[in-house]
């Protein structure tokens, strides 16, 4: 099993491999993809219905598909990270201006659609599930098809382009698969852990400039200790 | 109705960097300051803490701590033959909002500008002709010296305790430090910091190719340090959590770390946030300030009168600030006349990708915003422009700050942008990835410009910034000679394959690039092309001084917090020394 506790002195417990003149570091195994597949409830969301929903999770696990190294953004709760955040402020417009008037403008002006991301998504997800019905019931190289023409084209997905919707769910994919568990993707850190990357932890003085060290302490999230552990200072350490 | 409040010394338009330096120094003359600042008032504890702040969703994608785009923005098009559309999300850069400013977030990389930067114009035309740039380069000379601000950029550094080793102190050249640097009165306060793997590949294959690296100046600071503000800073600790953040350790110097909370102890300093002011008042001359009028959070008008309105707020509303106020005459590029939105530059930025083996671990993550090692061998006027056809120039570095993985995810050409190939490609480079970069200066021309929005207002009905800028030709030629110089060093940096990415146009306003915005309230010897005299006085109503990187004529090769810090001392001590003593204009 993986130890999932935070360590209080990263130093004493050995994280780090520094590697000799040779500078080729000690190879270590990937953590294994924990498919720790207990039978979870089914996925309760709070703002896609269940044909926007079905789309969503096939959809995303072809931009991220599960493999051996690790399991693909559907596992990884992305749809649930997805739905929160369209459910929540920034699916509401929070910190978008939006006033008019709405012209199409130039690719480097950025976004000039009057909608949130929410009604965006809706627009977009509705028109898709007319036109490609059972999305979610196609081989995956059907699915693969429909995406690289929703990417491709400019299709017109209730009044979205259908480029523009592509680029916004990939947008919301990544960012579910990375941001931290506390929003709902990221399940158990395994993105995370799948590119070695340790989350919310924040101190690396002693090994900085130790190179070339192979990191292997498993990822922290912002939910996993708030007391002070995951920051503790060089100075306060030393006393 | 504005409710009129008692009368002030001094209002303070912002408080940020320049704010809260601007702020100490008049208060310590006697003076009594107002500090109005629209948004929020943030504490390093508890607004800053762990484990909340490491989260890049919220900080770095949601951008919490920038200016709220839903209440003002800009608005942007690439040329005036176009309509200027909102930057309906900011994106392309980073205004800070809230007490501290952009200093809360930035990086933390500290640097003098050259004395090729400061008397460009001059210097250029003796070295290489007055017709070496065609007309529409609009550059020009700031009306200061590196020699006249050497002794601010010293103080500014103290204050901060900038982390870093001094290659040219007084002329005498330091090897191991940046020898191609101005002279400088003495050496940095606090030791250089460690250096990160990639960064030591650096600078072995840029020594192996005959340049000259050196560890960046930091502001997130190697060692505690007291400044003389009697403040202290801790030890950075490597987080990766540094720029689009605040530093939860005491490390980064911010104002809230280095001279605020002296500030704010000051009963002749008042603090109110939440204050969006709409515009300066002048009397019916026009040419005197009577204070200014601002908004509160609930939304009630004051009118503030003050003897003496500083603005220190970010760069691009300084301008705006000045528009408003119709401060100094608006530019008109049809013309050439008219100064107020005058030399919008931006800086020019490049990157070059080094792919290594998977033995080969860069560990993207143990960073500082501004750790990291480069070479000044083509900044500035530091080698021959002569047969290069274009003026300016830039570091080239591996200066990474971060690894986190929503914004960084590099990938080699020709990977797919989603799907199987593209996570393998994801998971196989993640950690096994270093960026060379090139942080490029920006010239002034008379096309590239800031004015008011005809059409587009802020949530108080105000009109919003119009941005018109696209990458003059000389930074292009600039991009694309530096960036290969970079792609030299990122080949003897000992991976598999490179990938370099010069700066190509259009400049596109979605893409994070820089929060190096200049210009627009330059400051010069000549009130026909600049709005504030050398002093940062304006040259219409010699009671407002403005300060900033909107002073900048043009925007040099390295960041420019330092200089801004440095003007900041250095208005200062016009105000003090000079203004009080006698109110009116320093320069005629």
């Amino acid at each position: 099993m993986q130890d999932e506790s935070p360590p209080s002195d990263p130093g004493r417990r050995r994280l780090f491999k520094a590697v000799g003149a040779a500078g080729v570091a000690t190879a270590l195994p990937m953590l294994p993809a924990q498919a720790r597949q207990q039978a979870a409830p089914a996925q309760a969301y709070i703002f896609l219905n269940p044909a926007e929903a079905a789309f969503v999770e096939a959809a995303v696990e072809r931009l991220i598909p599960g493999d051996e190294a690790g399991p693909g953004a559907k596992d990884a709760g992305v749809p649930s990270y997805i739905d929160r955040q369209l459910g929540g402020a920034w699916g509401a417009g929070d910190r978008l201006y939006r006033s008019g008037p709405w012209e199409p403008g130039a690719p480097t002006q950025g976004y000039q659609l009057p909608f949130t991301p929410a009604e965006l998504f809706r627009n977009a997800i509705r028109a898709v599930n007319q036109k490609h019905p059972g999305f979610a019931k196609l081989m995956p190289k059907e699915q693969d098809a429909v995406l690289d023409a929703l990417h491709n084209g400019k299709e017109d997905l209730g009044g979205v382009p259908s480029n523009l919707f592509f680029e916004s769910l990939l947008g919301v994919t990544v960012e579910g698969f990375f941001a931290d568990p506390v929003y709902g993707g990221n399940k158990d850190m395994a993105p995370w852990k799948m590119i070695g990357f340790p989350g919310a932890y924040a101190d690396f003085y002693e090994y900085v400039d130790k190179h070339n060290v192979a990191y292997t302490a498993p990822p922290m999230s912002l939910a996993q200790d708030a007391n002070g552990r995951i920051h503790v200072h060089v100075e306060l350490k030393r006393k | 109705m504005a409710k009129r409040l008692k009368e002030t010394d001094v209002v303070m338009l912002g408080v940020g960097l320049v704010g809260s330096i601007l702020g100490r120094e008049l208060t310590k003359a006697g003076l009594e300051v107002v500090g109005l600042e629209r948004g929020e008032p943030r504490y390093t504890v508890p607004d800053f803490q762990g484990p909340a702040m490491h989260d890049e969703l919220r900080y770095s994608i949601r951008k919490s701590l920038m200016m709220d785009a839903a209440k003002e923005t800009y608005t942007f098009r690439n040329s005036a033959a176009e309509t200027a559309l909102p930057m309906r999300r900011i994106q392309g850069f980073l205004p800070g909002a809230g007490l501290g400013g952009s200093a809360v977030h930035w990086n933390g990389q500290t640097y003098r500008f050259h004395d090729a930067d400061f008397r460009m114009r001059t210097l250029a035309t003796e070295r290489y002709g007055k017709d070496f740039l065609g007309p529409e380069y609009t550059f020009q000379d700031w009306g200061v010296s590196y020699a006249d601000l050497e002794p601010y950029y010293d103080r500014f550094e103290y204050l901060l305790g900038v982390s870093g080793k001094a290659g040219n102190v007084q002329g005498k050249k330091i090897p191991g430090g940046n020898v191609l640097e101005e002279p400088r009165s003495r050496g940095y306060p606090t030791r250089p910091m460690k250096e990160p793997y990639g960064s030591a590949m650096f600078r072995k294959a840029a020594e192996g190719l005959g340049y000259h690296p050196f560890t960046q100046p930091s502001s997130n600071l190697s060692e505690p340090y007291t400044n003389p503000e009697g403040m202290t800073l801790n030890t950075c600790m490597f987080c990766g959590y540094c720029e689009r953040y605040g530093c939860e350790h005491f490390a980064k110097a911010s104002p809230q770390t280095v001279v605020l909370p002296v500030l704010l102890k000051d009963p002749k300093f008042k603090l109110r946030t939440q204050c969006q002011v709409q515009r300066i008042n002048l009397d019916s001359s026009g040419r005197n300030a009577t204070g200014v009028t601002y908004i509160d959070g609930q939304g009630r008008e004051f009118e503030q009168p003050a003897k003496l309105v500083v603005v220190g707020l970010f760069a691009l509303n300084n301008v705006r600030m000045l528009l408003l106020s119709k401060i100094g005459a608006p530019y008109d590029p049809a013309s050439g006349e008219g100064v107020v939105g005058r030399n919008y530059s931006y800086q020019t930025t490049s990157g070059v990708n080094v792919f290594y083996d998977e033995n080969t671990n860069i560990n993207p993550f143990m960073r500082s915003g501004a750790s990291g090692t480069l070479i000044a061998d083509f900044v500035s006027d530091n080698f021959d422009h002569a047969k290069l056809g274009f003026l300016g120039g830039g570091y080239i570095g591996e200066v990474m700050s971060h690894g986190r993985p929503i914004e960084f995810h590099p990938t080699p050409p020709g990977t797919p942008s989603w799907g199987s190939e593209w996570k393998k490609a994801v998971v196989r480079h993640y950690n096994h990835t270093a960026t060379v970069s090139t942080h490029g200066s920006s010239i002034s021309t008379r096309y590239n410009y800031l004015d008011l929005d005809p059409t587009y207002k802020d949530a108080w009905g105000q009109p919003l910034m119009r941005m018109t800028f696209d990458f003059p030709e000389n930074d292009i030629k600039l991009s694309a000679f530096i960036t290969e110089r970079a792609a030299e060093i990122a080949k003897a940096m000992g991976g598999k394959q490179i990938a370099a990415s010069p700066r190509k146009r259009p400049y596109n306003s979605t893409q994070y690039q820089s929060t190096h915005n200049t210009g627009g309230t330059i400051m010069g010897l000549e009130r026909s092309t600049s709005v504030l005299n050398r002093y940062c006085q304006s040259w219409d109503v010699p009671n407002v001084f403005v300060i900033g990187a909107s002073c900048y004529p043009q925007n040099a090769s390295y960041n420019p917090t330092g200089t801004v810090g440095a003007l900041a001392y250095w208005a200062a001590d016009a105000i003090v020394g000079k203004y009080i003593r006698s109110p009116g204009p320093l320069m005629s």
